[in-house]
């Protein structure tokens, strides 16, 4: 038998992250999976339903995240960062630093009696800032290493040398400030890119109002609210007055087809408004819901009948033009302006809650990740690879997946990934 | 049979139960039941500590029989199950109690009656495991060969690829040449690059490859066999090829609709755009007016579904007239333009720049094609434009080729409503069927470009080379069984399993139903639908449900 073949890095463990991960770990191949949040899991453990099955997406996702965790060949490097990469293809060197988390990872067990007496309150950022969380929490309840983790810019002992009342409630004795941060160098043949996407912050449009009306929110949020694991249980409830919303605007390409912000198409936006929008139904008959677009599309299996669906059984009107701008009365209730195209009229219609579908947008800091792995970005900071080899970065030996190389949706992440995995296996195995 | 020595472990998970029921209680009532001899509670019955509390009882207390009554199986399982087995015991003689998911955190409020439930639960547990039996995996040779069939873009990729990592790859092509579509394609989007040019890199690398062996003018006749193991007959022209193959990747594209007798389509003045490709390929496209009509048998209500590539290819066909002849007037009638992606928006905005007409119609007033010229409501304007024309082209959708009803039947894996082969699970399982074994790419799954085509053959030739990698298919033992002797050969059992892992053959005692193991997930389909009652489920035997039904009658003292 010849050598063992090298081990590979993969950048985000996201879905895209954890497909690769799992496939090679399945070849025989040892993974270092690598995240730089506490916890794998990524943008679709945020996420409340699937388009177009309406699977519950954490409830599909966990699986995957509890077989990385416990997969003999997949080492999980929570909360860590590629510092530096060098060498080539089949054996490049990798420089991680791994940041203190304060909790002993063997230790925890992730009870919460810790967090209960933490006296800091902050936003957190899994819920996307909708409600508070402690200095000391879980980054989601079901978020894998299923630790706590403490928040070195927020807790008062790290910033202030006072409080520790978590170490005295810990009856496991897993807190510890003596952590350090670390630099481990690992030898990989092959890397992965799959860091995913941010949304785009539509404070860029002030003509949408966002962050200064209360009751206009981006996507992701939404997902969040109507999550029965996010901040208000699964109620619909405008952030405003904790009303329910019964009068729903969807607004489309929000950053996208923009040749102000981003020229591209997020191409996942269509699809999972309709899908927002029923479920929105489905908490409440009463719903309504708007959707303004430019053009609906719905490509995938089974995705022009879940538009059809929208209109016939749950209450959607789809409503083609551009929403110009957004305005709110005393009742902090948002006025979308549109341009009807159909009737070339200029409309504005009162609702209860309006909700952008921000574009998708490479993570940040993605600038500085393809410099330190010396691979080039397309001109909107998406990773850069040839129409035909669509999974190989500008660099041998490093290859990307999802939503850091171009808006998309789950499963072409996933098979992208086991892609980005074939072709990293071709390299350590040669 | 030995004395049944049980033991019960009951975590406090923290406060997630602790909080909530009385879990020392719990521990007191466990030890009153019949066979329970140990019984004890742990803070954490997960942790190391915890761990070795049961490894330690397993010895001390010689139990044979282990209870855990805590958070989920669905994560730790697998964990106290290994944890049995390092002590010696079989880990199929361990028994889980979920006291925290479906207890502790939906009975937040009633601590007294949620305790009695969970010691309900618990006293099911223990009827159950008492009847459980040991129970050993087995290993299933996988052979290290790939079957490719269809060899387009798609198959190639995935053919070259398994090569590269040292597999050997038989890959069947039902013409007399390699590259499928792309042979009729003249450039494709967004390089302009020519098609043929692509099969033909693609083709010479395959050509050196001494792990490879192509069979043009070859058909899949028969499959037989399971994951690691199938025996394949390809019929080469009048005689029959055999080999072995341990995966199957289905790469067998798809065709393109012929819009016959609909709008004018004559094959001469209006022609589709495969058609129009050939015309721009051969440099014979005569045509200063040209008039493109999307969505031309598809999102209606025979085929809903959009075809994802049309748009962009009456797009680049556009651009491509237009570069030849830039006299040449092009409109694109659509419904919604389809150009998704970081690049596309891009390119779909040039071709705007360039003066090529795009006229949004809708579906309710179809765009007439009559002698000379088009006729059509133009939504945005609000008005019937007449366009005279030279030649009209339909953008007709991508369909399941004819015969992939019968591949897939010769595979027994699924086609959707519109023939399309169907993946194991549409959103985390897209170049996966749910047979064990078998995987799909490319538009045999569903319309894709050429990109999408290449990512997918990429990603399900990772998933064919998981089995052939290790070597050997695990099998899971709490599956079906069949009693031969109950068994009628009726087939019920063949038509209702999921993974296609029962099947009907002759034995010496006639028709009976086989389990192939390397196959069967133990869901118990068939075991539920057998009339014979000749079906028992390993592990999930009528005795030991039935066994938990009757403790959860009594009530507890």
């Amino acid at each position: 038998m010849e050598e063992k073949p090298k081990a590979v890095l993969i950048v985000g463990g996201g879905i895209a992250g954890i497909q690769a991960a799992l496939d090679l770990g399945d070849m025989g191949i040892k993974v270092h999976l690598v995240e730089r949040k506490p916890s794998i899991g990524g943008r679709m453990a945020q996420l409340d339903k699937t388009f177009p099955t309406n699977d519950c997406s954490i409830c599909i996702l966990a699986p995957k995240l509890a077989d990385c965790f416990r997969h003999p060949n997949i080492t999980l490097h929570t909360l860590s960062e590629v510092k530096e990469v060098m060498g080539q293809m089949g054996d490049f060197s990798v420089k991680l630093r791994k940041y203190a988390r304060f909790v002993d990872e063997k230790k925890c067990v992730n009870c919460g009696d810790c967090a209960a007496k933490c006296p800091v309150k902050v936003p957190d950022e899994f819920d996307m800032e909708l409600r508070k969380r402690e200095a000391i929490y879980p980054y989601y309840l079901q978020g894998v290493p299923a630790v706590m983790t403490i928040d070195r810019e927020n807790c008062l002992y790290l910033t202030r040398e006072v409080c520790r009342i978590c170490e005295k409630f810990c009856t496991r004795e897993a807190i510890d400030f003596e952590q350090k941060d670390t630099d481990v160098m690992l030898n990989v043949g092959a890397i992965i890119v799959a860091t995913g996407f941010d949304p785009y912050d539509p404070s860029g449009i002030p003509q949408y109002g966002y962050k200064r009306y209360r009751n206009v929110i981006i996507s992701l949020e939404y997902e969040r609210l109507i999550c029965a694991s996010g901040p208000t249980g699964g109620h619909l409830l405008r952030p405003s007055d904790d009303k329910p919303a019964e009068k729903i605007a969807f607004v489309q390409c929000v950053g996208s087809r923009d040749f102000k912000n981003n020229p591209y198409c997020s191409s996942v936006c269509c699809m999972h408004a309709i899908k927002e929008a029923i479920l929105a139904y489905e908490h409440d008959p009463k719903v309504k819901s708007y959707i303004f677009y430019m053009d609906l599309r719905a490509t995938g299996k089974g995705f022009q009948e879940y538009v059809a669906r929208g209109e016939q059984e749950y209450n959607i009107s789809y409503i083609r033009g551009r929403v110009a701008k957004i305005t709110k009365d005393h009742d902090e209730n948002p006025t979308v302006w549109y341009e009807e195209t159909q009737s070339s009229k200029t409309k504005k219609m009162t609702t209860d809650l309006a909700v952008l579908a921000t574009s998708l947008m490479p993570r940040r800091g993605v600038k500085e990740l393809a410099k330190t792995l010396g691979v080039e970005l397309d001109e909107y900071n998406f990773f850069k690879t040839d129409p035909f080899n669509p999974l190989d970065t500008t660099r041998p030996g490093i290859f990307v997946c999802g939503c850091c190389r171009e808006p998309t949706d789950i499963p072409e992440s996933v098979a992208q990934a086991s892609g980005a995995a074939e072709r990293a296996a071709e390299t350590v195995m040669r | 049979m030995n004395e049944v020595r049980v033991g019960v472990f009951v975590c406090h998970c923290g406060t997630n139960i602790g909080g909530f029921l009385n879990v020392p209680g719990l521990a007191k009532y466990a030890l009153r039941l019949p066979h329970v001899v140990f019984a004890k509670d742990n803070q954490y019955t997960c942790s190391e500590a915890g761990l070795t509390e049961i490894r330690n009882a397993i010895a001390e207390n010689k139990l044979n029989r282990v209870v855990v009554a805590s958070c989920t199986p669905r994560t730790h399982e697998p964990l106290f199950r290994s944890t049995c087995k390092e002590a010696g015991l079989n880990p199929y003689l361990f028994q889980f109690v979920n006291i925290r998911d479906q207890c502790s955190w939906v009975h937040m409020q009633d601590t007294e009656r949620a305790t009695e439930k969970a010691k309900a639960l618990i006293r099911m547990g223990v009827a159950r495991v008492v009847l459980l039996e040991p129970l050993e995996e087995t290993q299933v040779e996988v052979n290290p060969c790939a079957l490719v069939i269809g060899g387009g873009i798609t198959g190639m990729t995935c053919t070259l690829s398994l090569a590269n990592r040292d597999f050997e790859v038989k890959l069947v092509e039902k013409e007399d040449r390699l590259g499928g579509t792309l042979n009729t394609l003249y450039k494709l989007y967004p390089t302009h690059e020519e098609a043929s040019k692509l099969v033909q890199a693609k083709a010479e690398e395959l050509k050196k490859n001494p792990k490879i062996e192509v069979l043009t003018s070859s058909e899949v006749e028969e499959v037989k066999g399971f994951v690691g193991n199938y025996d394949i007959t390809i019929r080469q022209g009048e005689k029959d090829r055999l080999f072995k193959a341990g995966v199957i990747i289905v790469a067998t594209g798809a065709e393109t609709l012929k819009p016959v007798d609909m709008y004018g389509y004559d094959g001469e003045h209006v022609i589709t755009q495969l058609e129009l490709e050939g015309r721009l390929k051969e440099g014979r496209l005569n045509a200063n007016t040209v008039v493109m009509i999307q969505c031309i048998g598809s999102r209606n209500e025979k085929r809903a579904y959009c075809s994802k590539v049309c748009c962009l290819t009456a797009l680049k066909n556009a651009v491509l007239i237009r570069e030849a002849n830039p006299d040449a007037q092009v409109f694109v009638l659509y419904r919604d333009m389809v150009t998704q992606g970081t690049i596309y928006e891009d390119y779909y905005g040039k071709a705007r720049e360039t003066g090529i007409m795009f006229i949004k119609y809708s579906p309710e007033r179809q765009p007439v094609v009559e002698d000379g010229s088009v006729r059509i409501y133009d939504e945005l304007l609000g008005e019937e434009l007449i366009l005279p024309y030279d030649l009209v082209v339909l953008s007709t959708p991508m369909v399941a080729h004819l015969d992939s009803a019968d591949l897939a039947q010769r595979l027994k894996v699924p086609v959707d409503k519109y023939g399309f082969f169907l993946e194991a699970h549409v959103k985390l399982r897209p170049v996966d069927f749910a047979t064990d074994g078998i995987f799909v790419c490319g538009c045999a799954h569903w319309p894709a470009n050429v990109g999408e085509s290449i990512s997918q053959a990429y990603g399900a030739a990772s998933r064919a080379s998981i089995p052939m990698s290790v070597g050997h298919v695990k099998t899971e033992p709490s599956i079906a069984v069949v009693d031969e002797d109950e068994c009628s050969g009726c087939g019920l059992c063949e038509l209702t399993c999921p993974f296609k892992a029962i099947r009907i053959e002759e034995t010496e005692k006639g028709r009976k139903a086989k389990v192939i193991a390397a196959s069967c997930k133990g869901c118990g389909a068939c075991g539920a639908g057998c009339p014979q009652k000749a079906i028992t489920m390993r592990h999930f035997t009528d005795e030991q449900l039935l066994a938990q039904v009757i403790p959860l009658t009594e009530v507890t003292s």
